[in-house]
């Protein structure tokens, strides 16, 4: 036994229309009181109106080492972007 | 690694928060720099935890319905401060349980603040006024810190603590408007927190040897004599209002630096303090190890119930 509680991460929805956001972690033994302590360390102003928790464990995260190749490529695209295409200023709504 | 490439990313590392980039967790960090780190973050959780306790002795012996519901919201604020501290140091490698360890076996400080007694209700509204108001001053200054967690930590406690330090003087105001007895109490609780509320921000600047590196990663954006003489200038306007003096002959208004001048601390005492010498020292710290060793069982009983219920449903599934 001598198991400690394991460690969530806590994603809050501040208001409908808006996505969960990452808010912070804390322990719990289960699930359950996990929600409950996130409402009481988290949302004890009205900062939200639904709770998600994950254990840590759970989530997998990239590595800032491989920043590189991840996302320098994203940087050469240019072409992904609107302003990449020349057209006349006479074409409106576009 | 060798010592050339450890080097070189400590250049890019010092770089990168010259150009105020936040360093997050799995970034590569100096060691001197998480361990530094953890050290404060985790100073400054135990601080709030044990800073609970002076004023949890008020809750319930509030002289209004309306005195305690505030009062019981702001500790519990205190707690959750604490919480989201704890959380930012553990994103940097160390467990909850080597922090909390670390507070119980003596080897990490927490404010000294929290050492003296809170003897009567003047005091609670003291606290709120001067050692929340030196707090707000401290950590607004960490809102901008280079590590991501300890900031994003530092941006929700700085929200949260306006309200301390108001109900605090809102407690104080009402005093020095009462009978001359109300405002008697009001005087010796000033008389007692101002000078321990002046040392919050540390040792003079000279006797300061981390200032230089703290100032470079962004975990101070002034010196502790700054902080200090701020939090002076502005207290003294608002005991005024009150109608109290702080308890220094030595305070006087400087025309010409358009600052006041104020006494020197007694850093024998403040030394004696932080060296676990104070007035409850002994009382907040069997108060904190008290309350982890008995609840021991029930941490356990939790975790024995949680896995009792995820057998159960793997059983119903199957
Ligand atoms: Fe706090
Ligand atoms: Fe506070």
């Amino acid at each position: 036994m001598k198991k400690d509680w394991p460690l969530w991460e806590v994603f809050v929805r501040s208001k409908n229309g808006l996505e969960h956001r990452h808010f912070g972690s804390l322990h719990a033994a289960d699930a359950e009181m996990a929600l409950e302590n996130a409402r009481d360390v988290y949302t004890r102003r009205n900062e939200g109106v639904s709770i998600w928790v994950v254990e840590s464990k759970y989530i997998t995260a990239s590595n800032p080492a491989d920043n590189g190749e991840l996302f320098e490529p994203a940087k050469d695209k240019v072409y992904r972007h609107p302003t990449f295409y020349h057209l006349p200023d006479e074409v409106k709504h576009m | 690694m060798s010592d050339k490439e450890i080097k070189n990313l400590e250049a890019i590392f010092e770089a990168r928060i010259d150009r105020d980039e936040k360093i997050e967790p799995k970034d590569w960090m100096p060691e001197k720099y998480r361990q530094t780190h953890i050290r404060q973050i985790s100073q400054h959780a135990h601080s709030e935890i044990v800073g609970m306790l002076p004023e949890g002795n008020w809750i319930t012996r509030a002289p209004s319905l309306r005195r305690k519901a505030a009062l019981l919201a702001k500790v519990q604020d205190e707690a959750g401060h604490g919480l989201y501290l704890y959380s930012a140091a553990e994103t940097l490698g160390i467990s909850r349980n080597e922090l909390y360890e670390q507070l119980h076996s003596g080897k990490a400080k927490y404010s000294s603040i929290f050492n003296y007694p809170t003897i009567s209700w003047a005091d609670i509204g003291a606290i709120g006024w001067l050692v929340d108001g030196a707090a707000i001053i401290n950590q607004v200054a960490l809102c901008t810190t280079s590590f991501g967690p300890y900031a994003r930590a530092m941006v929700r406690i700085c929200k949260e603590e306006s309200f301390h330090q108001r109900q605090g003087y809102e407690i104080m105001l009402t005093l020095c408007k009462g009978t001359a007895e109300q405002k008697a109490m009001a005087q010796d609780a000033l008389n007692r927190w101002w000078w321990p509320s002046l040392m919050m921000f540390g040792p003079r600047d000279e006797e300061s040897p981390h200032t230089a590196q703290s100032m470079k990663w962004k975990l101070k954006r002034k010196t502790n004599d700054e902080l200090r003489q701020q939090f002076v200038d502005q207290t003294i306007p608002q005991a005024d209002i009150l109608g109290i003096t702080v308890p220094d002959p030595n305070l006087k208004w400087n025309e010409a630096k358009g600052q006041y001048d104020f006494g020197e601390i007694d850093w024998d005492e403040f030394w004696q303090v932080v060296k676990g010498h104070g007035p409850c020292n002994k009382e907040r710290m069997e108060a904190r190890v008290g309350a982890w060793e008995e609840g021991t069982w029930v941490r356990d009983a939790a975790m024995v119930y949680a896995e009792k219920q995820a057998n159960k449903k793997v059983a119903q599934a199957s």
